[in-house]
């Protein structure tokens, strides 16, 4: 990919003037350098599967504050994303589910910034409404009849399944391993598996598609959602309004009410 | 074919736009071969992952290659006399034949899903005798059969229209029944057309990915074949990724170049048609 000196030098010094006033969690001011007139382009946004819906809202406020920017968001397993950032593919914004995923984009040196930590995720687990295995607690998942989907061990949702499933002491073999959550939740949506770990924030989503069971332990288990800014980000002062959105009140916000915690 | 062969061969525009096509379907692959992790490729290639991937890959490849067969060439005979019939059945006919090939296999796995998921419009009547095929390897095998069918129906269907058809109707007035005819004399005249279906029809289904992962998921062992085996490593660890991916175009050529030498040259007659076939979408 081209490399723009230039661009990065200013991305890295927008980045710097942040972590001066930053304190991350409790950044307030959406904008920070220039009328909201000045931003412009397109920002591209490549976010975690378990961003799309809070993510998709805030873009669209975004673009409604400034008429002039379009974001473009692709959503996935925050493995593959980062993969394809390594790769060189086109990203200005960068918001993974875990900080390993985000480790390796940092440590390929394609960020700008060192990412900000501004949410958090925790596991729940998930049912079809008519609950046709007829699940009480996590430890059921241990029952070979009953079929559990769980996201691959190469996606956040699928590593956090691990370590909360060792902590149950459970031992499970799901039928399957998807590659990402959003593909867990829609196997248990459409009633395909029998139960399915998945993000809070996806169970509160799919509202009445699917019935909750609460897993007590699950709490210990925290994925932490970091941001950057990319090196390679061929719009870096929009990208870094639309990431500074994210982290003002109106995003914090939208992220507390969709289910996520705070770091 | 072309009208126009008095003209000495292309000119060179058609030369040089007929190289870049060329370099846009070769150079990929060189890709995977220059990038290729040469010195660990061995210790990668024998890691019990890429073992089973392939392992299942070739079975399932097969299974699916033989159900299209059976499925496949009476579906060919058909689509083959569907030519004297009126044009609005025969275009629907040729069209839910070409499905496969147009739709994104992705979507070809979710309708998948909802005919046979536990759910599905037949799934839910499967569930009740106690048969649930999403995650299993035999919902594999339906889904590589699914987008492997139409490389088959084709083949064989361009070789069937290329055949001489007085020879079956010769058998018929000779007294043998309609079956008998299809058994001993339509089916040796097309075999190199169906020796040439069911060569890319396995190298489809070995390549089937998106039909997979909707319909049977991905576990390892029963589901996970190379090509998601191989998406999956490329999330990670990118030279196990190629690995998978070296093995995958390994076996395709080979089951490409080697069938085809050693299965279409002798029956000889009708192989041109046969090799051509798959191209004839209408």
């Amino acid at each position: 990919m081209k490399v723009r000196p230039l661009l990065i030098a200013t991305a890295t010094v927008a980045a710097l003037a942040l972590a001066g006033c930053s304190g991350a969690s409790s950044g307030s001011a959406p904008t920070s350098s220039g009328t909201p007139d000045s931003l412009k382009g397109t920002v591209t946004v490549l976010a975690a599967a378990s961003l799309t819906e809070v993510y998709g809202d805030l873009a669209a406020q975004f673009e409604k504050l400034h008429p002039n920017v379009t974001i473009t968001q692709s959503f996935g397993g925050s493995s593959a994303l980062a993969a394809q950032i390594v790769q060189g593919a086109p990203a200005d914004l960068f918001a993974t589910a875990n900080e390993a995923t985000m480790k390796t984009v940092t440590d390929a040196g394609m960020a700008a910034e060192t990412p900000i930590v501004y949410a958090t995720n925790i596991l729940t687990l998930v049912v079809p409404p008519s609950n046709p295995a007829n699940v009480k607690t996590v430890a059921d998942l241990a029952n070979p009849a009953v079929k559990v989907a769980l996201c691959d061990k190469t996606v956040p949702c699928g590593s956090a399944a691990i370590t909360l499933l060792a902590a149950e002491n459970l031992k499970v073999t799901p039928v399957t391993l998807e590659t990402d959550v959003k593909a867990v939740l829609t196997k248990v949506e459409v009633d395909e598996v029998d139960a399915g770990l998945v993000y809070v924030t996806d169970a509160k989503t799919a509202g009445d598609k699917v019935k909750q069971i609460a897993v007590p332990d699950a709490a210990n288990v925290i994925n932490r959602y970091p941001i950057a800014l990319m090196s390679g980000s061929s719009n870096p002062k929009a990208a870094k309004a639309f990431e500074n959105f994210i982290l003002s009140k109106t995003g914090l916000a939208a992220l507390k009410a969709a289910g996520f915690g705070t770091p | 074919m072309l009208r126009n062969t008095r003209r000495r061969g292309p000119a060179v525009i058609i030369w040089v736009i007929a190289g870049v096509a060329l370099a846009l379907l070769v150079l990929p692959l060189l890709g995977i071969l220059l990038s290729a992790p040469w010195p660990q490729l061995p210790a990668l290639l024998v890691a019990p992952e890429t073992l089973q991937a392939l392992g299942l890959s070739l079975l399932t490849g097969v299974i699916s290659t033989c159900c299209c067969l059976v499925l496949g060439v009476p579906l060919a005979v058909v689509l083959a006399r569907s030519v004297s019939w009126a044009v609005v059945p025969r275009r629907l006919l040729r069209a839910a034949v070409t499905i496969p090939l147009v739709l994104p296999p992705v979507v070809g796995g979710l309708a998948l899903l909802l005919l046979l998921g536990r759910n599905g419009v037949l799934g839910r009547y499967l569930a009740m005798i106690g048969i649930t095929i999403p995650f299993t390897t035999g919902a594999v095998v339906i889904a590589q059969t699914f987008v492997a069918m139409p490389f088959l129906v084709f083949a064989v269907e361009g070789a069937l229209r290329g055949a001489d058809r007085r020879v079956e109707l010769a058998a018929a007035s000779l007294g043998a029944t309609p079956f008998q005819v299809f058994r001993t004399v339509t089916i040796p005249l097309v075999a190199p057309g169906i020796a040439a279906g069911a060569v890319l029809c396995f190298a489809r289904a070995l390549g089937e990915f998106g039909a997979t992962i909707t319909f049977a998921g991905s576990y390892p062992g029963i589901t996970r074949t190379l090509p998601i085996a191989s998406y999956l490593a490329s999330q990670t660890d990118l030279n196990q990724s190629i690995a998978l991916a070296l093995v995958l175009l390994v076996v395709s050529v080979a089951v490409l170049l080697g069938l085809r030498d050693r299965w279409l040259r002798p029956a000889g007659s009708s192989g041109s048609t046969a090799t051509t076939a798959p191209v004839a979408l209408g």
